[in-house]
């Protein structure tokens, strides 16, 4: 089995085990025992919505650093769309892009860019019809993984071809090492992420064995220094992005790119859960197109963003209001082969199931539904695990004690008579 | 024990909890690692039957007994009864009222999607009284599907 190596991670000086991740988490990944949380590294999705949840900052992504740029002689900054969004009053992407350099990048190369060409990419590849419908984007790790640990039926349905980040790492080193007659080893491709699930989708890809990006900074780490480095005037024209590229940087803008109306866009984790149990239950008959992304609002936002998301959403509209309508084609594009498709399929990991044989698996669910009826149902979250259902299946798998249950401790006869309801009370 | 079995009340007076029993046996069938092919012909047969029984007939019951080499789904309700269910199975048949089809049913595909996705169904139904549907899935191939 692969190695799982996750950006989220626990902060233990900091956290205080107060349990208000362990609901939130879609994978049901993290578990509170003495008084510190726990994630359960294969089920992990990088999500980062206990991040966005934490109330004591204990959970935390991990990225490169800034030094990062100092191992290379060469260093490509790679800005992620939404990465334009996070400026007041940008009337230009210019601004930043020349900021870029000014903070001591050699070379930028836009990752709107390659998302251009990922949308030419698509297209194609959905007028072949090789593809089972609806096509379900894998441009946001989050999600990918998620269908990969929740959705085996859905894995076929996965668009595999690399998301628009790998693709511009792979053309711009690829470039910079003709430009420059350097070796590969030499060039660094430094990714501006909005989150973590894209650090840990280039630490440990899927659908590639080695992913082109060398190093991951956080938005956040390189915004407040990039300030004073904008300026408007005497900058040189660097952008080479239309509309469709930035417009990936929110949710609904990779369908845009589509040019076809058939599509469903959705955002936010939950909605996201949402609509892929409805696609296996066959509910979507007549959609081509389905762009998920975990984040509220899409890129934008990503929990390493400085900007309020719905905020980040319409700078980015008033950007791109006088670019044309795309910059970068198939034709045009400097390609080849393995730029752009998938090097290995997605494989279905079963980390929620109970046991490798369905025998076994429906002895211990048994055994699962009897502890369940002895709890209480509350789901309240008090024994460390997300639910009563949670806890029995921790139970049964021998993670856990029933005895966890802060209920069972409790005898009716401690409750003062004030408050004891009318009813009668249970039998024995 | 040979067999796992579960229940679920099938409200038919709550439109919006329409497919809970089937969205509950899925989350089941994964943790007991069944085939994804299997999950999805399952899911989608009880959601059609579901959908039915809150449709067509107020409710009732759904029993699912499992056993490691199959799953047996029984929808029983005390509607109105199917009269013609030869009628009933063809595509496009269908007597949903005109708000119902604006919600975006009845296209009369239920009952012959049920049969697409089940390896053995069976439909009993008495005019006045009610309409028991019986569907089985296969796990592991199982015997082939009779012709239709
Ligand atoms: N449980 C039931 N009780 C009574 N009548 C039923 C029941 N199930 C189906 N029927 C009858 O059979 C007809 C066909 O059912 P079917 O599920 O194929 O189509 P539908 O429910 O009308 O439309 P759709 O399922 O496409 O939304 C129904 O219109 C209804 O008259
Ligand atoms: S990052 Fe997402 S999947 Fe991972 S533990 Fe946090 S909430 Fe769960
Ligand atoms: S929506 Fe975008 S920012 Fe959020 S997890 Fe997915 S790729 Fe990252
Ligand atoms: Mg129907």
């Amino acid at each position: 089995m692969q190695e799982f190596f996750h950006s989220v991670t626990l902060d233990w000086d900091k956290c205080k085990g107060c349990i208000n991740c362990i609901k939130r988490c879609p994978t049901e990944a993290i578990r509170v025992r003495n008084k510190k949380a726990y994630i359960i590294a294969e089920r992990c999705i990088d999500c980062g919505e206990c991040i966005r949840v934490c109330p004591h900052h204990a959970k935390r992504a991990t990225c490169d650093s800034l030094d990062i740029l100092k191992n290379y002689s060469y260093t490509i900054a790679l800005p992620a769309p939404s990465f334009m969004a996070q400026f007041n009053n940008l009337e230009d992407v210019d601004i930043v892009l020349n900021a870029l350099i000014a903070f001591g990048f050699n070379e930028v190369y836009e990752v709107a860019k390659a998302a251009e060409i990922v949308s030419a990419a698509t297209r194609k590849l959905m007028a072949t019809h090789d593809l089972p419908r609806p096509v379900i984007s894998s441009a946001c790790p989050a999600v990918t993984r998620l269908i990969r640990v929740r959705f085996p039926g859905l894995i076929d349905h996965v668009l595999p071809l690399h998301a628009p980040i790998e693709v511009a790492a792979r053309v711009a080193k690829r470039e910079a090492a003709e430009k420059t007659g350097l070796p590969p080893e030499k060039i660094g491709a430094i990714f501006i992420s909005p989150c973590p699930a894209k650090v840990t989708a280039t630490k440990m890809p899927l659908g590639t064995d080695v992913s082109a990006v060398d190093g991951v900074v956080a938005v956040s780490d390189i915004y407040s220094k990039l300030l004073p480095l904008m300026h408007h005037d005497s900058i040189e024209y660097m952008s080479e992005t239309g509309k469709i590229g930035l417009s990936w940087g929110s949710s609904g803008g990779e369908c845009s790119g589509l040019i076809n109306d058939n599509y469903l866009a959705a955002d936010g984790i939950e909605n996201v859960i949402r609509v892929l149990e409805d696609l296996e239950d066959e509910k979507f008959r007549d959609v081509d197109f389905i762009e998920l992304n975990a984040c509220s609002g899409g890129c934008v936002g990503g929990v390493l963003n400085v900007e309020n998301p719905y905020v980040a959403k319409t700078k980015l509209y008033r950007i791109r209001k006088h670019l044309p309508v795309s910059l970068n084609h198939l034709e045009t594009a400097d390609l080849v082969d393995g730029d752009l498709d998938w090097d290995t399929p997605l494989e279905f990991v079963p980390v929620l199931k109970l046991d490798e044989n369905v025998w076994e698996a429906m002895m211990k669910m048994e055994q699962v539904e009897e502890i369940l009826q002895s709890l209480e149902g509350l789901d309240c979250g008090s024994c460390g695990a997300p639910s009563c259902r949670a806890l029995a299946e921790d139970v049964v798998r021998g993670l856990a004690s029933i005895d966890d249950c802060i209920f069972r401790c409790k005898n009716h006869d401690d409750v003062p008579a004030p408050f004891r309801t009318g009813g009668e009370e249970k039998g024995e | 024990m040979s067999v796992l079995k579960w229940t679920y009340e099938v409200d038919g007076t709550d439109f919006t909890r329409a497919g809970e029993a089937s969205s509950n046996l899925k989350k089941k069938l994964r943790a007991l690692g069944i085939p994804a092919e299997v999950i999805r012909k399952v899911s989608i047969a009880l959601y059609e039957g579901e959908i039915n029984m809150v449709i067509h007939a107020d409710g009732g019951v759904i029993t699912i007994e499992m056993s490691p080499d199959r799953i047996d789904m029984i929808l029983a309700d005390h509607g109105k009864g199917i009269p013609d269910i030869e009628q009933a199975m063809q595509a496009g048949w269908s007597t949903a009222a005109d708000e119902v089809r604006s919600l975006g049913f009845g296209a009369g595909m239920g009952l012959p999607n049920m049969k697409k996705n089940s390896d053995e169904m069976r439909i009993e139904s008495t005019v006045g009284v009610g309409t028991t549907v019986y569907m089985t899935v296969y796990i592991n191939g199982g015997p082939k599907k009779a012709d239709a």
